[in-house]
């Protein structure tokens, strides 16, 4: 096992814990505190993955979520997580990471080939190249594909648990830096519920860089513990606020187990928080900026304050031997902790040498600590492939552009690197804010909000770099906040932690240099000026998309890739769009700068979907009588939202086909019922209830009387059929509608919809009670039999008529019982409240025994119905069909003043005779089962290439009938009677037909159509 | 996902409502000409800015409201009862 | 040194191949021509098409390489193809239900088989298929309807047992809550580059001589005796004999300009993509039941989307509620992306027709033409599109394929409503 080379002491708490992992293989051993880019440093290892096109050796670059590079795959099975940050994830015992994008090994990567072509592969060549032959994209995309991507999919299901909250408040805040701490110190002592975020597992945000001080030790540590103690704070770390959606919606996402050993986790894995936040304060921090220089990407090469954040937090130096290079003063922290903590270091500042050294200054301090500066410099060449092993250090030229005179070399191991800082402005911009630049400092920061989204940037992410600074940054934002609020703010005012010596004024004024020159110009010779790692975008693409025309920000983007990897650009954006400015000659301002998207680091898919998986994915609505389907092999299905037996198995295995001609027959023979208790049922009551329905429906609903049921057809605006169903009244002002099982809610609005606004003056009222009933259905020609002895009251045709209903007794249940039959026989509908139903049906089922009554489903419903003609909407038609198409012209009663659809139905296309029109097909051989959705033709039109005139819509065998046939929609239909067509097959064979009427069986004219589907 | 202000619950989360289209058209009846028919059936103004929309509570008073609403920045300006007319006033914009 | 650039037959462009990439690499690339000029717009044009996106661009093109009108002027308010020509998921499919659609899209599938060859400009047209999956017996109903229909017309079309399902897509889980039952399947269907599309069409447009016109908006219409005569425009006044609309979600913008009202409404279209994965998923996968549809790009992404929100919206962005309504199916149907991440979302202007079918046609104001509707499926025709209106602007009269798709047809009463018909249209 590797020694930990790189460990200086004593950051971690003292004593931590030992903790061993597995990088690519290999057993390494870390602390407790540490990431695994921390204890990979700390054994020495920079070199963690390869570049996404060029597949360059790339080590680890930053500290955070920022990172570009060091991009791995940890864990196994269904623990298995690709693309992870390694500079995110933290150690815990028996941590396995790998590699990726990397093929067989990552010292040995085949498509190490790209980057000796990289030449040949400008951003954007593939539009130029793999035209020919034409049919050969297929393949070259089958290369391409393969060479890109980066981690590979978990073959394992995952195996933890996600959860999903809902929370509100009155602040969130986001970010526990010094600017966010002060921010929910104040808002919390001020009574405001709060809540504060931050990505890490702890708090302070950049104080983490610092090297340990008593003074702000103490001030984080006691800030930490006061808001801990609020009970009006939540103090949420290891918490990312990853989108900022409309009117403060947002959301955190909560690692909740990520840190923990698989043995150790609890059921929830990440947590999804969804915030309704009065106001934001944003306190994000700011991102240190890379330098675009020659080979800028290899391993050994990092953000300075990252260098710094691993000596002082984790008490890893990245190497030994260690250049800076600069444009500003904030790296020279990083060079005097690095040489206090024994490394050998030297600056190579862009800056020229100041000509009165302020011995207080940084450069001054390092000075003094004996580390050699090199002012006006530039590194323009870094040597080693896997490894920094050195640069070569040359002075620029008075304008910058150029290197000059002769070169030094310098050994080194690693180069932090500064460019100065940018804000952090993601999150304002996903809030719609918009941003300006800032022409001093050189950044875009927070300029206006929108009144939707009101919140307030605090601190680095607002362009203040101090320490006091922002601590009095954050206290404003609190005190504007709590002012927005109405919320009078707490006078204690928030300490500021004493001076510390760490405190220089730091001169974050760069010279700027967007690409650093080198000994040849950029982007012609073998030096890469990245300033998008992860993608592999160089300032010379940069140049290239300025020079084909891609002038706009987003142009830029999408031809270069920049921007478009798993760090969304945080790193790069900034020197991407100045190098643009500089080659198009413009002012940045002027470049503009594209809108940060959500989210603002990747959120795991398992959160986003929570629990609403597998049973809880879709809400099961089951009827009452579901118990007893189960017991009698019902196979079920999905219809409307609800479960709905569609057919009865009698014995294991037996088909549908035959299960359906079973129940049908028996239907027809003696009797059967179904459980339609899934059709919506809507209570309609009001002294206009009758005028409602007149207005809703296309027939006449006046002159139904007290005890009479009437089927009606619902119609849109434009005339289409929309709906049908049954509607009885049961009193004078109060009717029973029912409508298909799939329409119900939307029926339901529908009505609401007009009673509410079009027809306020109307007095009725609707509820829905499709659940307050259970529906049994029950039909054949011994029904009467067996339900008469069921109840006191005579069911007799004579007593109890066709499309009548009476409330009546049924087994000592009050019931409403609906003569009205959807399958043509003699036909009873018995409604019960919901909780008598099943015993109701068992009941009934037992009577049922003597006459071998069977259980139906919806197979057989649907059969049953259209031997009788009936349509099933949504089936027979698909919203496109008026009541003339479907030759139900007989419901419409033309001469009512208006109904919903009347409008709509005058058009004269609609009484063209060529419309579809629906018709019976029978096959010419009788055994034919016409599949539905097939196309009808003329005979012959296949031969003469002719379109289709119609298609099927339902097709079946009868048994009664003892032959196929079918439900059409046909051009011209019922001028075609007695006509032969042919339907067509997926075969390409045809079948011959003859064109009937829909009335397949000519039983004695029975009632109405109810039960759809 | 936006924060919705029903006239009679108060403020509620959009997923609670269904979005019911432009606000104040007038029905067509079988008097109304081809013209009056087409533009109730389908033509909308479909503003960009200030506009004039139905609302449904349908996971709370399933009552139906009319909203003013900018599309471009989905500032509610208003809430308010169906029947009643777009109040007129301007917020600030 | 800078190459000289080998050019491009009869026009003036640079030809894109291996042999120019590698000759070009050797003068560092910097020989390599801009793309499209920057014009400053003429006084008068032939035709002056309002919107740069792939249909705008592609009616340009085809106006001047098909019709030889190349004094035409394509004005964009914003950055080419910035509309939802690089907003969308990149799926182009021409399996349409009824026989209108299946003309206009299968002459837009024909003319994508060959579009980077003409364009000389690689597109990435992928073929990689397709699929519509059912998830109940009504499902099973309308896709098996639409394969008829669709094979009736001559396109290519076939229906998928779960197992072949599983067989292309082996990370699908069949025993999902609504479980998959079968899909509907289209072979030629598949993705291609989108933004590329907007780039390869502005080349050749330019080459063959039309004005694009970047950063320029539309302020109004100059209209006399009810005939357009020209656009007002932040530019000044660009005066044209002929004007076509092709501005998908601000259409209703433009036209309440020239005082017409459109039968449209402006929602926002979300999308997202995980991030990058090596290669996962061959096919375009589906599914209106659930409202989620996916592909994998070339960088290795999952292209993820669903439904537009509710609402209607110029915003371009949409609520979260949304998102969580695609994912919980994508988790739901393919269990192992559970642990992979949303890189990052976006949304677009979808302009949705009440039928769901685009309008192409003239409006009540002579010489005005709007090219618009296409909702959440415009990415499917920019070629037959851009190919058909050209043709009806050079010829004052629709092409016999578009004469369906006028406005007439919301007084008539004949929708093409492949929207009642098939739910949602991807």
């Amino acid at each position: 096992m590797p020694e930990s080379t790189n460990r200086t002491g004593h950051a971690l708490p003292p004593g931590a814990k030992t903790l061993r992992f597995r990088f690519n293989g290999k057993t390494y051993t870390g602390l407790q505190g540490d990431t695994l880019a921390s204890a990979l440093l700390a054994n020495g290892i920079h070199f963690v993955g390869r570049s996404f096109k060029y597949h360059r050796p790339r080590g680890i670059f930053s500290a955070g979520s920022e990172e570009p590079n060091a991009i791995v795959e940890t864990g196994t099975g269904g623990y298995a997580a690709p693309n992870v940050r390694a500079t995110e994830v933290e150690l815990y015992d028996g941590l396995e990471a790998r590699s990726q994008n990397c093929w067989p090994s990552l010292s040995f990567d085949m498509l190490g080939i790209n980057s000796l072509i990289s030449r040949f592969i400008p951003a954007g060549f593939y539009y130029k190249t793999f035209m020919w032959p034409r049919s050969f994209w297929l393949k070259y995309e089958h290369y391409i594909r393969q060479s890109a991507g980066m981690g590979e999919c978990p073959s394992q299901p995952d195996a933890e648990g996600y959860e999903k909250h809902h929370r509100h408040c009155d602040v969130l805040i986001a970010g526990a830096g010094p600017a966010g701490l002060a921010a929910a110190l104040v808002a919390g002592r001020s009574g405001a519920r709060v809540i504060l975020v931050d990505e890490h597992p702890y708090t302070g945000g950049q104080l983490n860089d610092r090297r340990n001080s008593p003074a702000t030790d103490n001030w984080l540590q006691q800030v930490t513990t006061e808001l801990a103690m609020l009970p009006n704070v939540s103090l949420m770390l290891r918490t990312t606020l990853s989108g900022y959606y409309d009117h403060n919606f947002c959301t955190l996402l909560e690692k909740v187990s990520d840190h923990l050993p698989p043995a150790e986790r609890q059921d929830c894995r990440q947590r999804l928080w969804k915030v309704r936040a009065k106001q934001v304060i944003i306190a994000s921090g700011a991102f240190e900026r890379p330098l675009v220089f020659a080979d800028n990407d290899r391993p050994g090469i990092m953000l300075a304050s990252a260098v710094r954040n691993y000596i002082n937090r984790y008490g890893v130096l990245p190497a030994q031997q260690l250049c800076v290079f600069t444009n500003n003063d904030s790296a020279y922290q990083t060079a005097l902790d690095a040489q206090a903590t024994g490394a050998q270091v030297k600056v190579i500042d862009l800056r020229l040498k100041p000509d009165t050294p302020d011995a207080n200054s940084l450069p001054g301090l390092a000075q003094a600590a004996g580390i050699q500066i090199h002012w006006n410099s530039a590194v323009s060449a870094v040597h080693g492939k896997t490894q920094v092993k050195g640069v070569t250090v040359h002075q620029l030229s008075d304008d910058g552009r150029n290197i000059q005179g002769p070169g030094i070399r310098l050994d080194c191991q690693c180069i932090a690197a500064s460019g100065g800082w940018t804000p952090n402005v993601s999150l304002f911009s996903q809030a719609r804010g918009k941003l300006r630049f800032d022409e001093e400092q050189q950044h875009f920061m927070p300029d206006r909000g929108v009144a939707i989204n009101p919140n307030i940037s605090a601190g680095a992410c607002n362009g203040r770099f101090d320490l006091a600074g922002c601590i009095s940054e954050g206290e404003s934002a609190a005190f504007l906040t709590l002012d927005a609020l109405k919320i009078s703010a707490s006078k204690q005012p928030v300490t500021q932690p004493p001076a510390d010596p760490e405190d220089q004024p730091v001169h974050l004024a760069p010279r700027i240099l967007w690409a650093v020159p080198c000994d040849h110009p950029i982007g012609e010779g073998p030096k890469k000026h990245f300033h998008e790692l992860q993608n592999d975008s160089t300032a010379a693409d940069i140049a290239l998309a300025a020079r084909e025309g891609f002038h706009s920000v987003e142009h830029l983007k999408r031809y270069t890739t920049t921007g478009m990897g798993t760090d969304q650009g945080k790193t790069s954006n900034v020197n991407a769009l100045a190098l643009m400015a500089e080659y198009r000659r413009l002012p940045i301002a002027a470049v503009g700068t594209t809108r940060f998207r959500q989210p603002y680091t990747p959120v795991t898919f398992g959160a986003i979907a929570g629990k609403d998986l597998q049973n809880l994915f879709a809400p099961k609505r089951h009827t009452a009588i579901q118990p007893w389907h189960d017991r009698h092999g019902a196979v079920m299905e999905d219809a409307g939202g609800w479960r709905r037996p569609r057919y009865y198995q009698q014995y294991p295995g037996e088909s549908m086909h035959d299960a359906v001609q079973r129940e049908c027959a028996q239907v027809r023979k003696t009797a059967g019922m179904v459980d339609a208790s899934t059709l919506g049922k809507i209570d309609i009551q009001g002294k206009d209830a009758a005028e409602f329905l007149e207005r809703i429906y296309t027939n006449r609903w006046h002159t139904l009387a007290v005890g009479q049921c009437r089927y009606g057809l619902m119609l849109n605006e434009q005339g289409m059929v929309i709906d049908d169903g049954v509607t009885s009244r049961i009193g004078e002002h109060h009717f029973h509608m029912t409508t298909t099982t799939g329409g119900a809610a939307r029926v339901y609005q529908l009505l609401e919809d007009y009673r509410q606004t079009e027809w306020p003056e109307l007095d009725v009222y609707l509820t829905s009670v499709t659940e307050q009933w259970s529906v049994i259905s029950l039909s054949g020609p011994s029904a009467e039999a067996i339900m008469q002895p069921l109840t006191s009251q005579p069911v007799n045709a004579a007593d109890f008529p066709d499309m009548s209903w009476q409330a009546m007794d049924i087994a000592g249940v009050p019931a409403r019982v609906f003569r009205i039959s959807f399958s043509g026989e003699a036909g009873y509908e018995i409604n019960v409240p919901t909780r008598y139903g099943q015993a109701i049906w068992e009941k009934i089922w037992q009577q049922g025994q003597a006459f071998g009554c069977v259980a139906y489903g919806t197979e057989s419903i649907h059969l049953l119905r259209a031997e009788m003609g009936f349509i099933i909407v949504g089936q027979d038609s698909d919203g496109t069909n008026t009541p003339l198409d479907l030759g139900m012209q007989w419901i419409v009663a033309s001469d009512k003043a208006d109904f919903v659809g009347k409008r709509g139905l005058q058009r004269n296309v609609f009484s063209q005779s060529n419309r579809k029109q629906l018709v019976g097909l029978m096959p010419e051989d009788a055994s034919q089962i016409l599949p539905e959705g097939a196309q009808v033709v003329l005979p012959g039109a296949i031969q003469s290439n002719d379109k289709g005139i119609g298609h099927v819509t339902s097709g079946y065998f009868s048994s009664t009938l003892e032959s196929g046939f079918a439900m059409a929609m046909v051009a011209g239909g019922r001028q075609r009677k007695g006509d032969t067509l042919e339907v067509m097959l997926l075969s390409g064979e045809t079948v011959r037909v003859t064109v009937t009427g829909t009335r397949f069986l000519d039983m004695q004219p029975k009632a109405a159509q109810q039960e759809a589907s | 996902m936006l924060l919705i202000e029903c006239p009679w619950c108060g403020q509620c989360e959009q997923s609670e409502f269904h979005y019911g289209g432009e606000a104040h058209l007038t029905r067509a009846t079988p008097e109304s000409d081809n013209t009056e028919l087409t533009g109730f059936l389908f033509l909308r103004s479909n503003v960009r800015g200030d506009t004039a929309e139905r609302w449904f509570h349908a996971a709370g008073c399933r009552r139906w409201f009319n909203a003013r609403r900018n599309t471009v920045d989905d500032r509610f300006i208003c809430t308010y009862k169906p029947g009643q007319n777009a109040p007129q006033e301007t917020t600030d914009a | 040194m800078i190459l000289p650039a080998a050019k491009c037959g009869a026009c003036n462009m640079q030809r894109y191949s291996l042999f120019n990439l590698i000759r070009q690499s050797l003068g560092y690339h910097r020989g390599w021509q801009s793309n499209w000029r920057t014009p400053a717009p003429k006084d008068h044009y032939d035709i002056v098409i309002v919107g740069g996106g792939g249909h705008g661009l592609a009616t340009a093109y085809y106006l001047a390489k098909k019709h030889g009108i190349n004094r035409v002027a394509v004005i964009e308010k914003g950055w080419l193809g910035g509309g939802n020509t690089g907003r969308n998921t990149t799926i182009v499919r021409s399996n349409y239900l009824y026989d209108e659609s299946s003309a206009l899209f299968e002459h837009a599938m024909q003319l994508w088989e060959g579009l980077s060859q003409e364009l000389n400009y690689n597109v990435m047209f992928s073929q990689r298929g397709l699929m519509h999956l059912a998830h109940n017996e009504h499902d099973l109903h309308e896709i098996t309807r639409r394969c008829h229909a669709i094979r009736m017309n001559g396109i290519d079309s076939e229906l998928l047992t779960p197992r072949q399902i599983k067989q292309r897509v082996p990370m699908i889980n069949l025993n999902a809550r609504f479980p998959v039952l079968g899909a509907l399947y289209q072979g030629r269907a598949g993705t291609a580059r989108h933004d590329a599309v907007a780039w390869g069409y502005a080349r050749g447009a330019d080459a063959l001589g039309v004005d694009i016109i970047q950063n320029c908006e539309v302020l109004g219409f100059d209209i006399q005796n009810n005939e357009v005569r020209g656009v007002h425009t932040t530019q000044g006044l660009i005066r044209a004999d002929k004007v076509g609309c092709v501005a998908a979600g601000n259409s209703s913008v433009l036209a309440a300009k020239a005082g017409l009202k459109l039968p449209l409404e402006s929602a926002t279209l979300q999308a997202f993509v995980s991030e990058p994965l090596k290669p996962m998923l061959d096919s375009v996968v589906t599914s209106n039941t659930v409202h989620c549809y996916v592909s994998q790009s070339d960088k290795g992404e999952l292209v993820i989307g669903g439904s537009s929100d509710p609402y209607n919206s110029y915003s371009q962005r949409g609520g979260f509620d949304q998102i969580e309504h695609v994912v919980g199916p994508m988790v739901e149907l393919y269990p192992v992306i559970s642990r992979l991440k949303m890189m990052r979302q976006w949304g677009g202007t979808v302009d949705l027709a009440p039928d769901r079918s685009p309008i192409l046609g003239e409006s009540a104001v002579s010489n005005l033409y709007f090219n618009c509707g296409w909702g959440t499926g415009g990415f499917k025709a920019p070629p037959g599109s851009g190919d058909l209106f050209a043709d009806s602007l050079a010829n004052d009269r629709m092409h016999p394929i578009l004469q369906p798709f006028g406005l007439e047809r919301f007084t008539s009463g004949e929708l093409i409503d492949e929207g009642a018909a098939a739910g949602v249209a991807h």
